[in-house]
């Protein structure tokens, strides 16, 4: 417990900050990305931004899984929830998320019939089928690499007691396609990595070295308490300044240079790299995660022939710049006008991790001279 | 507004007020009504306080608590804040068919317990029974009535540097349930309910005192967070808390962490914030902290002129940002 308190309140702060001015001094402005959800509330929460230098951009990047999963995706998962005798169970964070029409979501499905249970695990779910033999529950399987071994163990377990009325909805994505596609297109802008620490706990801090290899960018793995981010920012600017680009890993305290080879085999198992769709990336090869044909039983699209159209925006939303870091949430027109917390349009705005609704819960509810608070 | 009713209508937040404001209201518009306190002051011979609350809570039983005792000191502390001293209450209960009756004496029990604590009688009651799988087992209402024994000022009272108080750490009642809910609590560990009348520290800090405090409020839910958006929404003020000084356990704090909440959302049942005149705050803080339940009472914010109708939090690193309203139900995250 003290350890972690040290975490959430070093009270060192001023020294930190002067040291990353003293750096970004010597390097010039510097925008760096942070990739993860928990990493944009993190930072939202201890209003990191407000205590940084000006010369310290920090953007949020595809970080948020729900954020991410294009709206025909959730217009399929809709039409499921009011078919009779299916159960759609959902991580909370999905629950909100429009599909292609204006204010449609598994929240409001729920309210007009449909069959929607909230859970905090895939075994949850799997429970749920187990008790209810006559129902088919389908898990709608969000998330990175961080989630992706619960997902596989979650079908495992599904196999050796052969429960057949369980299946999973596979929208698992992966994140170094992402971060490639990314930093591969025309309009990137950013110096350095924030590294999610859930992911590199799975996979390794080395699962990120391809950033200083391929593309001579910095990147620091780090954890998510306000020391975490801050050491992370510092060490970033001191590779910036010294020109210098390394993968370095600050969550040293969970993070394994290797990961954690448990959980990786699980993923090897019952997975194999897929392309997917990402909202505001496209189509990316090799992105996402297929359940093996060996667990065909257990796999949601083939199980109810699930084709999910191409994704369309809904008209005047930016979330797709959003997501890519190269359009600040206040400068979206919709911001804090047409689109909020409580009527969203765009997937940004509806996760708590998303860039937008982060920005709205905790910095500015509309552009203007309040925008500086949480800046 | 939407088609139909969800969920987050029910969380205390922006939708909950919505649906108030667009309503419930325009169809009642009477004075004592419009006030919106937690209980109406009542016109003519000697002043009424007057409140209804309803309790659906899942599960019913809960570390620290039950649906019981929460119908109790919801209703009572909702007269305490409005400066009442409780004293009548109706008891309404919807079972549903097949509901165990020693369970029902259990929830009785419970009731009893807590008037008895917080000096009111039921004095009239209703019992209704609905079909099997209509209900969640069991639901209570219950109204109260108390005396008027404070008439404060309210938000219209408030002068920048009035101090924040809070009666005790923040969250428990919440994280609780939401927990108990997950099947991840068992009863006798650290994490409790906070449940509890709340008459002697209100009226404890009313005596210390007589004139300082503008406003009692306890925060439901929606939390600390919502209540104080409430106290400033629509007023020339905003309140800055201090994170440091927010008195919160570090079980409920773990939970949070653990389930992606905030503790600052999380509704409490047995915690009172007051704001009061900075000159009179530590003989208000002295008197909660002597009264049982209030021991770990503090001082967690401050009353300015900074940002107008938002409240700021000052975090344990020395940033700042905005505190907004619960705009729905909470609910957990994936990582």
């Amino acid at each position: 417990m003290l350890y972690d308190s040290y975490f959430k309140n070093p009270g060192d702060v001023p020294a930190l900050l002067d040291k990353i001015r003293v750096y970004t001094d010597r390097s010039g402005p510097i925008r760096l990305m942070e990739i993860c959800g928990t990493h944009t509330m993190a930072i939202a929460r201890s209003g990191l931004r407000s205590l940084l230098p000006p010369s310290v951009t920090l953007l949020s990047g595809p970080g948020c899984p729900v954020c991410v999963t294009p709206a025909q995706v959730i217009d399929c998962i809709l039409s499921l929830s009011q078919q009779p005798g299916i159960l759609v169970a959902s991580y909370g964070d999905l629950l909100r998320v429009p599909g292609s029409a204006r204010g449609d979501s598994l929240l409001r499905r729920r309210a007009s019939g449909g069959h929607v249970l909230s859970v905090y695990s895939p075994m949850d779910a799997l429970e749920a089928a187990a008790a209810h033999p006559e129902t088919e529950v389908i898990f709608l399987g969000v998330g990175f690499e961080t989630t992706a071994p619960g997902t596989a163990a979650c079908i495992l377990e599904a196999a050796a007691r052969g429960i057949p009325n369980f299946s999973v909805l596979c929208l698992l994505k992966q994140t170094e396609p992402a971060l490639r596609a990314l930093i591969e297109a025309d309009d990137f802008a950013v110096d350095g990595f924030l590294c999610p620490g859930h992911v590199a706990a799975i996979l390794g801090a080395n699962a990120f070295s391809f950033l200083p290899d391929d593309y001579r960018l910095p990147g620091v793995v780090s954890g998510f308490e306000p020391a975490d981010l801050l050491y992370s920012v510092l060490m970033l600017a001191q590779m910036l300044a010294q020109g210098r680009p390394a993968l370095q890993n600050e969550y040293t305290r969970l993070v394994q240079p290797d990961g954690n080879p448990a959980a990786k085999s699980l993923i090897e198992q019952v997975f194999s790299p897929a392309p997917s769709d990402w909202r505001g990336l496209g189509h990316i090869p090799a992105s996402g995660y297929a359940i093996r044909p060996a667990y065909a039983r257990w796999d949601a699209a083939q199980k109810f022939g699930l084709r999910p159209g191409p994704d369309v925006e809904p008209p005047g939303c930016r979330c797709a710049q959003v997501i890519r870091g190269v359009l600040h949430p206040s400068a979206c027109p919709l911001f804090g006008r047409a689109c909020t917390p409580q009527d969203p349009v765009g997937p940004c705005m509806v996760s708590g991790e998303g860039a937008c609704a982060a920005w709205y819960q905790y910095g500015a509810k509309a552009p203007g001279p309040q925008a500086n608070i949480e800046r | 507004m939407d088609e139909q009713i969800t969920l987050d209508y029910g969380s205390g937040g922006q939708k909950t007020a919505d649906l108030i404001q667009s309503i419930l209201l325009p169809a009642f518009d009477n004075p004592a009504l419009a006030e919106l306190g937690d209980g109406a002051v009542l016109a003519g011979g000697p002043k009424l306080i007057f409140s209804t609350d309803s309790f659906v809570v899942s599960p019913w039983e809960f570390p620290g608590g039950d649906i019981g005792k929460l119908a109790v000191c919801g209703t009572v502390n909702d007269l305490c804040m409005a400066g009442g001293e409780p004293r009548y209450l109706s008891l309404a209960l919807i079972l549903e068919e097949g509901f165990l009756l020693s369970d029902l004496k259990r929830i009785v029990r419970s009731i009893a317990d807590q008037t008895k604590a917080a000096g009111v009688s039921i004095v009239t009651g209703d019992t209704k029974v609905v079909e099997s799988g209509k209900g969640d087992g069991i639901y209570i209402n219950t109204a109260g009535i108390g005396f008027q024994r404070a008439v404060l000022p309210g938000r219209q009272g408030f002068q920048p540097g009035d101090a924040v108080l809070v009666s005790g750490s923040i969250g428990c009642h919440g994280a609780a349930v939401m927990l108990a809910r997950a099947g991840l609590l068992e009863a006798g560990g650290p994490l409790q309910s906070d449940c509890r009348p709340l008459h002697e520290i209100a009226s404890a800090a009313r005596n210390a005192a007589p004139s300082g405090i503008r406003i009692l409020r306890d925060p439901t839910r929606g939390g600390v967070a919502t209540t104080l958006n409430e106290f400033t929404e629509g007023t020339p003020f905003s309140i800055t808390l201090d994170e440091g000084a927010l008195p919160i356990d570090p079980a409920v704090q773990s939970a949070c962490d653990l389930l992606g909440l905030d503790p600052l959302y999380c509704a409490c049942e047995g915690r009172m914030l007051a704001v009061c005149d900075p000159a009179c705050a530590d003989a208000v803080l002295a008197a909660i902290r002597r009264t049982p339940g209030g021991e770990q009472a503090a001082r967690i914010g401050t009353v300015t002129g900074e940002m107008p109708g938002h409240v700021l939090l000052k975090t344990a690193i020395g940033g700042k940002r905005i505190l907004s309203k619960l705009s729905g139900l909470q609910l957990p995250r994936i990582c």
